[in-house]
């Protein structure tokens, strides 16, 4: 239930409601597009990664030098959790083909191609299988499908939306391998929307100039993450998962080539050493860092672990300066603070509008621009709606969507948003929903190439752990296509390399330079990484834990 | 004891019930001084703690203290990690729910299960059959059902869980794949059934099956995996890969977008 005094400005939605149904049935855009200049503008002004003490030079590393996210640099430039002169690595616990670490969406598609190209594998993951931002996505996956797209459209519009700062080779293996990954992915079993024909039902995204976005429902994610659960759980012989094992460490052999990791077990605080020919990084991203103290929209265990163990054995990384918000993350009621409401409710025609129900920028600008153009319209104009707790937000006009397909349309595509208000009292068929960004994405990552190799040897690494596939700014529905694509890509060119390669020596001597790099470039910290969990305890509770050890977060 | 103990309330705690981080951007807007909060009585795992009233049971479970491995996910409802149970004063019932949507009361009694100890039978998608054979060959059990609605009570995203097993008994796939398309797999719904059935990995496998054999095929999709095999793009994608960033912020933002109508 909205309280009280926000009923002035639902009666203002509701009265331009009419109006702007009208505008919405046309066709044409219903508000103006921005041209370039104006999305610079905004984004300079508005967007938090410009903010002047956003980023900070990294000190360390192969980046060294470089300007990246300040909470992104904190986290690089820490101590590892192991001292290595305690590993006999002459004496690995498991041995395989190829470790993939991270049990989510592009690990999964990996073991499943990895296994068909007859190697066994390893999932490493630090939940449980399946834990992950792929099982949140909820508008869908973009794909050129139809007659009047086409997959070369698709590259354009997802290298505008990077600001064409998307490696080139890596955008064509996103929109080239986009249909072929609709059909796979329903060969396994999942149900796409269908229109009457048969033919796939798709919807516009942010930045997309055709409708080109595969949804199931507003589950995308759940059923397509458990379809490739499921799939991974029936191979066993060749697929061995090991849930809350995360790796802390990666191990190279004396060549310098990526040899396997080392494991944590969560529970019974053992470490073990897992020795593999190739290893694929699939661990994900890094909302739950919670970057300039924002709000996720993020899984549990998003926090950037890959990152970590990548550069500390000298891969590099891309775009570390850039952090994509979502546009529309729930602000009202306080318990849902920072959840993702899919952006497929403006695809399906939902509107942004402020507290006098008015519209101040087109529903489908790219996600950067789209959510400065909201801050700039809660901070500097001041048509926000705060909320009882402080916060604050704009209209995200729901009950038009019915408007416009008819009744019972949000029930049948968006039962996940309609049940996750409808809990307080908040029918979305009727009345708006309250939002603001909310840190969702990492747009930048470990270095790949089309292949998904890194420019360590052995090492391979997909989905959103990765770097250079969406420039500076991913497009709605490109992750979902993303972890898919370069999971199985990674599946099959890791295997290839693994049948191959004849490892040397296992060593840890790369975790021991880092110490002495951090300690010669000066850097006092007590930090740990990878972190593993976020911080929840509070800290009245940490200030009585006496006899707690922290390691990092975890204790 | 504990409960006296933190009677007092916890306060600039940034990550009160709802994980809320203090916001840059909220702070340069001076928000309003916090409005003091309503405290309640929660029992974990049989320990009394004072959480705020608006607190879901995650935000609770994390406010009292603990750090949690198991039982949590995605904090959104979609992973179904926190299932858990318990009882409210007075009330003889018990109840289940996800630990991050569902909000504590004053009293309430709960436990989170850590894990559902559940089987599922491996099996080749291309050698079995869209019909009852599949459910006789890899869930028998199901013909156990004695349609006493349990699992259906017990399901968090209000499912109608019987049915679709009912469903699954008769062999309607399509029925089963629809009734349980919004399943979490929280397996809430199979730790209270009698009969022992795991209804959400029969679920899962009803959508596959579905997806696989039943859904109607796209037309437009095998004509464009045809394209692109033949190379159609080749020539467009090196046209497109070769050109300059000038060039391409001149297409981009010439490109016409399509109209939303159908």
């Amino acid at each position: 239930m909205y309280p009280e005094y926000m009923r002035p400005s639902l009666k203002k939605v509701e009265e331009t409601r009419p109006k702007r149904f009208e505008l919405q049935k046309s066709g044409k855009p219903v508000f103006p597009p921005m041209t370039a200049q104006e999305r610079e503008e905004v984004l300079r002004k508005f967007h938090p990664d410009y903010r002047p003490d956003a980023l900070r030079q990294v000190r360390i590393g192969p980046n060294k030098g470089e300007m990246m996210t300040r909470e992104v640099a904190d986290l690089l430039e820490s101590h590892s959790r192991i001292d290595p002169t305690k590993f006999d690595l002459t004496r690995p616990d498991y041995e395989t083909d190829i470790l993939i670490i991270g049990g989510g969406g592009a690990g999964c598609a990996a073991a499943i191609i990895a296994r068909q190209h007859g190697v066994k594998c390893i999932i490493s993951t630090k939940l449980r299988l399946g834990d992950a931002n792929s099982m949140m996505s909820q508008g869908g996956m973009q794909a050129a499908v139809t007659p009047q797209d086409s997959p070369t459209r698709h590259y354009l519009d997802a290298i505008g939306g990077g600001h064409f700062d998307n490696k080139p080779e890596l955008v064509r293996a996103l929109t080239e391998d986009g249909p072929e990954v609709v059909k796979w992915l329903e060969d396994l079993g999942v149900i796409w929307d269908k229109r009457p024909d048969g033919n796939n039902y798709v919807l516009h995204g942010g930045g997309t100039s055709r409708r080109r976005m595969h949804s199931c429902r507003d589950y995308t994610g759940a059923i397509i993450m458990r379809t490739l659960m499921d799939e991974v759980r029936n191979h066993p012989e060749d697929i061995t998962v090991l849930e809350f094992m995360p790796t802390i460490e990666l191990i190279l052999d004396h060549q310098g080539r990526c040899a396997g990791g080392i494991l944590y077990n969560l529970e019974t605080e053992e470490y073990f050493v897992v020795k593999a020919k190739a290893t694929i990084i699939a661990t994900g991203g890094f909302g739950r860092l919670h970057i300039r103290g924002f709000d996720t929209t993020n899984h549990y265990g998003a926090t950037g672990d890959g990152l970590v163990i990548a550069y500390r054995a000298g891969a590099k990384l891309l775009y570390m300066d850039s952090v994509q918000y979502h546009p529309t993350g729930a602000v009202f009621p306080e318990q849902i603070a920072g959840f993702l409401i899919t952006e497929k409710i403006r695809g399906a025609g939902g509107q942004p509008v402020n507290r006098h129900g008015e519209l101040f920028v087109f529903p489908k600008e790219p996600r950067d621009v789209e959510s400065a153009a909201i801050i700039r319209e809660c901070l500097e104009r001041k048509n926000g709606i705060e909320t009882p707790s402080g916060r604050v937000g704009v209209w995200l006009d729901s009950p038009l969507i019915e408007m416009l397909h008819g009744e019972g349309y949000i029930a049948r595509n968006f039962p996940a948003m309609y049940r996750q208000f409808i809990r307080y009292g908040i029918d979305i068929t009727k009345e708006p929903m309250l939002t603001y960004p909310s840190l969702h994405y990492q747009n930048g990552g470990i270095e790949i190439n089309e292949k998904c190799e890194t420019n360590i040897p052995g090492l391979y690494v997909a989905g959103e752990a990765s770097g250079g596939v969406h420039g500076r700014n991913r497009l709605m529905g490109n992750s979902v296509l993303d972890y898919n694509v370069f999971g199985r890509r990674a599946g099959k060119y890791a295997a290839e390399y693994a049948k191959n390669v004849k490892l040397g020596r296992l060593t840890l001597e790369h975790v021991i330079a880092f110490e002495r790099e951090l300690k010669k470039a000066g850097i006092k910290t007590n930090r740990i990484a990878p972190i593993l969990l976020p911080l929840y305890t509070p800290e009245e509770v940490r200030k009585r834990q006496l006899t707690a050890r922290y390691e990092g977060t975890l204790r | 004891m504990s409960q006296k103990k933190s009677k007092k309330k916890r306060k600039n705690n940034p990550q009160l019930a709802t994980e809320a981080a203090p916001r840059v951007e909220a702070v340069e807007r001076e928000i309003p001084a916090a409005v003091p909060r309503e405290m309640v009585t929660v029992y974990i795992m049989g320990k009394a703690y004072q959480v705020p009233a608006e607190s879901t049971i995650m935000g609770a479970i994390e406010y009292a203290g603990y750090q949690i491995k198991r039982g949590a996910g995605c904090r959104e409802g979609f992973c179904g990690a926190c299932a858990t149970v318990y009882r409210l004063p007075g009330d003889f019932k018990i109840y289940t729910g996800l630990a991050c949507t569902t909000l504590v009361q004053d009293g309430m009694w709960l436990s989170q299960l850590p894990s559902i100890p559940a089987h599922k039978p491996v099996y080749d998608i291309e050698k079995l059959k869209p019909d009852i054979t599949a459910f006789q060959q890899l869930y028998p059990e199901i013909f156990r059902c004695v349609a006493c609605n349990t699992c259906t009570k017990a399901c968090p995203q209000n499912l109608q869980v019987m049915d679709y097993i009912q469903a699954a008994i008769r062999g309607d796939i399509e029925k089963v794949m629809d009734l349980s398309f919004d399943c979490l797999c929280c397996g809430l719904c199979s730790i209270r059934c009698p009969a022992e059935i795991v209804h959400y990995n029969v679920g899962l496998l009803a959508k596959r099956l579905y997806g696989r054999y039943l859904a109607p095929r796209s037309q437009e999709l095998e004509l464009r995996l045809q394209e692109i095999r033949s190379g159609k793009y080749d020539k467009e994608y090196k046209k497109l890969m070769k050109m300059s960033r000038e060039e391409l912020k001149k297409l981009y933002y010439a490109r016409d977008i399509e109209e939303e109508k159908e």
